[in-house]
Parts: structure tokens; sequence; C-alpha cells
């Protein structure tokens, strides 16, 4: 009730010690097209749902390399995500000159959420609308990070953001413990799955998703479009064969469940 | 060594040449570090890749000409991520003009040779003074052993001196294996006369197929 009298400023606090102007911020987040990552314990994939503004524009950019060993995918404000890639990029060059090595996952995602943090507290800016899933790769092996616009992040085995994202949390919910010992086509083909779970029906194709990967012994790219039209295309047959032949599920019990509704 | 603390360079010596073809070229530097009458290694590299086509050696002071490899490479890296592609040798060349020239008042002790493949994949040679006054040539020397080896190559190479007017276009028509060669002698005969140059030299070969480098062994006194 008293929300809109607590909102104008994020330097206001409501008397339930909340700041609405950053809750407001984490929504624009979930508004976005969906981004899922997940990691096994060599690799890390990144998979995003491509929006075009228009049939007629060319689609919103959601994954970024930010060096050789990291990249993100963002979900709300792309222009907010644009800006901070760059800073995530002048980060990693940085370091690099200085130190002659990567820049570790975990210290870029403090750099990160400081300067998101920053944008909480100051009357005269406003929180980033964008969320970051920094996927990367490190001494200390293979890491997923969520960045939201509080300043907060956390380290996931696998997650999801953006609408419909829950779809595909609930997908990797059930298969999460087995992430670690993955092979790299197993996670990208979980990954395009994820996707597809947040389209909620509608035909995945290879052109209205993006899908990235960093690993062990291979630096953060995206993949081919075509490789992930092969992905889509196999594991199609395999539904249609399924389906067709009304044989017992298969372990991954794709073609016989529907897609879970969203909340 | 800098015992004045008005004297913060030091020389460690050394030759680079660089030579450009119709479609390759050929960059090459000694692999002897100095300082005074004596030497630190025999085994250092003065030569960097900065982009896929282009190749930077330089002779002078190397510790500012690590830091100016460095700030290069940064330099290129942020040009890849906001143009999707690789800086091309020209554009390298304006930059590290820029580069050098932004320490006018405090220069980069370094005497610079870029080479590489320009947009057309015709060899390209640009040649450096420490404050970033640049020029594209067919053929360059730099270092300690430059003055035994430019008119070397000015009477071997049959193309264009660059002294000529108006420019001519001054790659020249050998072969990429001649020009090897040519390269090979001119360090030999450098390596006798010049005590900074020798031990061995290190020449980087780039043409539409990719980058490849070879080792020779000089004399080593």
């Amino acid at each position: 009730m008293f929300r809109n009298q607590y909102d104008t400023d994020v330097t206001t606090w409501s008397p339930a010690g909340r700041l609405f102007q950053v809750e407001y911020a984490m929504e624009a987040v979930k508004q976005g097209a969906a981004a899922v990552g997940l990691r096994s314990t060599s690799h890390v994939v990144l998979a995003t749902v491509n929006k075009a503004a228009s049939d007629l524009s060319s689609h919103q950019r959601k994954v970024f390399k930010i060096d050789d060993h990291i990249g993100v995918a963002i979900a709300g404000l792309t222009a907010d995500g644009r800006v901070l890639s760059r800073y995530l990029r002048n980060e990693c060059i940085n370091h690099a000159f200085v130190y002659e090595s990567p820049l570790p996952v975990s210290r870029l995602v403090v750099r990160l959420a400081d300067k998101a943090q920053v944008c909480t507290q100051r009357s005269w800016k406003r929180p980033y609308g964008v969320g970051l899933l920094v996927a990367g790769l490190d001494e200390t092996g293979a890491h997923l990070y969520y960045n939201c616009p509080s300043g907060n992040y956390f380290e996931y085995q696998a997650f999801a953001i953006g609408s419909r994202s829950q779809a595909a949390k609930t997908y990797m919910e059930r298969r999460f413990e087995a992430f670690n010992n993955y092979s790299r086509d197993e996670l990208i083909k979980d990954a395009i799955f994820a996707i597809r779970e947040t389209l909620q029906g509608e035909k995945l194709t290879s052109s209205i998703c993006t899908v990235a990967i960093v690993g062990i012994g291979e630096p953060f790219h995206m993949i081919d479009q075509k490789i992930i039209q092969e992905v889509i295309d196999s594991v199609e047959i395999k539904e249609d064969a399924a389906a067709a032949d009304q044989a017992p599920a298969q372990d991954d019990d794709k073609s016989s469940e529907a897609a879970p509704m969203d909340i | 060594m800098a015992l004045r603390r008005d004297w913060v360079y030091e020389n460690n010596g050394g030759t680079c040449v660089a030579i450009a073809g119709t479609d390759y070229c050929v960059i090459a530097a000694d692999t002897r570090l100095s300082v005074g009458y004596s030497i630190y290694t025999r085994d250092y590299s003065k030569i960097c890749k900065l982009a896929d086509k282009c190749v930077m050696a330089s002779s002078g002071f190397q510790g500012d000409l690590k830091a100016l490899q460095k700030n290069l490479a940064a330099r290129h890296l942020i040009y890849q991520h906001q143009h999707n592609k690789q800086m091309s040798c020209p554009a390298m060349a304006q930059l590290l003009s820029n580069t050098l020239y932004y320490k006018r008042f405090f220069p980069y002790y370094t005497f610079n040779i870029l080479g590489g493949l320009d947009s057309d994949g015709k060899g390209c040679v640009y040649t450096y003074d420490a404050v970033g006054s640049y020029e594209r040539v067919g053929y360059s020397a730099q270092g300690t052993g430059a003055g035994l080896i430019i008119p070397v190559l000015d009477n071997q190479l049959k193309s264009p001196s660059p002294l000529l007017l108006p420019a001519k276009d001054a790659v020249t028509p050998l072969s990429e294996t001649e020009a090897i060669d040519v390269v090979k002698d001119v360090f030999a005969s450098a390596t006798e006369r010049d005590i900074y140059t020798g031990d061995k030299v290190e020449i980087v070969v780039i043409n539409a197929s990719g980058i490849r480098q070879e080792l020779m062994e000089l004399r080593k006194d």
C-alpha cells in the first residue's frame, strides 16, 4: 500500500526496510528475454533467447565475450548490459596488463557487484537494469555467477534469468546434480533444452537462440548456428520417433511432458 | 648501468630488418641483449606479433619495448571488442605512431619496424623513429647494425629506393625464399662487424597462409 510513497528515490527506505527502486530494477531483469547458464567441472555454457524489436530489425545481442576465459549473458536493459560489458572488458585488460595473467572470475564479479552497489546508494544515480550471468574459467575451475542490479552476486551450478525463466529453472532443478560430470556436448544440449522450456511451445530454431561456451582448452566463443540447429534437429528427430512409436519414455522424458507453465 | 639519475635509458643493442614483397613480408631481428660491453642473454626475442597479419620488431631499450608491446596488445584487444575484427597493418601503424608521440617528452627509447600484409594482401613495412615519425617503405633496418645493412638492401633488393622522389611503390620483386636469403646474408655480414649483433636471428615470415618463424644461428663472438 505504501509502495508508491517510498519509491521515488533509490536512497529512500520503505518502512519495511526495502529499497523499491532497486526492486523495480530487478523487475526489469525479469521482463527481459530469457538467458540460462549451466556449469560442469570443465565447461560453462550460456544460452539466450534473441528477441527482435520487429521483424525488420536485427536481434538484440545478449551474449558478450569479456575475455578469452570469461563471457556474460544479460537480461533486462541491454544498453546497460553493453556498458557493463565494456567495463568488464576493461577490468580484464588492465589486470592482464599488470599481472600477465587472466583475471579470476570471482574477482571480476566482486568488482561488478561493487559497481552495482554504488548505484543503490547515490541519489543522482539509478541502479543498472540488467542481470548478468557471468561464465568463466580460472585456476580454481569453471564458474557461473549471477550478478543482479542490487549489487548481490551468487555462484550457481545452473541458473536462468529473464521472462519465463522459472520454466528453465524447473527443468534444470531436476538435473543439476549430474551437471558436474556432463560432457561438453551434453551441457550444450541441456542448455538448448532449458531455453526451449522458456519458449512455451514456440518453435525452437537456431535463429532465435544464441549459445556460447567456455571451458578448459576452449576460449569463450559463440557456437555456430549450424551446430545449434543440428543439436535441435537431432533431438526433435528422437522425439518424433518416440512419439510415433509410443516407445517407453527416454531417460530425459521430454516428449511426454508438457512444458511447465511459468508462474 | 644507470648510475646517473638524469639518464634512465639503456641501449640493449641489436638489429632489426624487414622486407616487403608482393604477397609476403619478412621481419627479422637478432636475439642478443647487451649492456655496455656485456651480453645479458643470447636468447631474447625482439619480435612481437601484434595482430593476425602484423608483426613488430624493435631495437633500442628493451624495457621500453616490453611496455610498448603490452600497450599495443591491450589496445588491439579493445579494438577487437569494438570492431569485431583484427586491426589491419596500416591501422596498427597509425596506432603505433600515435602511441609513440604520446610520449614525445619522455619517449619510448625504441626504434621500431612494423611488418605485415595490408588489406590487399600485399607486403608492407613501416619504419619509425623514437617519437612516432613513420613512413611506409619496401624495406628497412633499425638498430646498431642498421648502418651496415641498409646500403646492402638498397643494392640487393632490386626495388626502388625509398630515397627516390616521387615515392615509388618500393615492394621488392624478389620471391619469398630469395628475400629470406638476403636477410640471412645481411645478418651474417652485420654480425661480423657489429659487436651488438649476433647469437641468433629470428626470422618471421607473414604470407597469406599465416605466420611462420625460423631461427638461424649467428656468430657468438
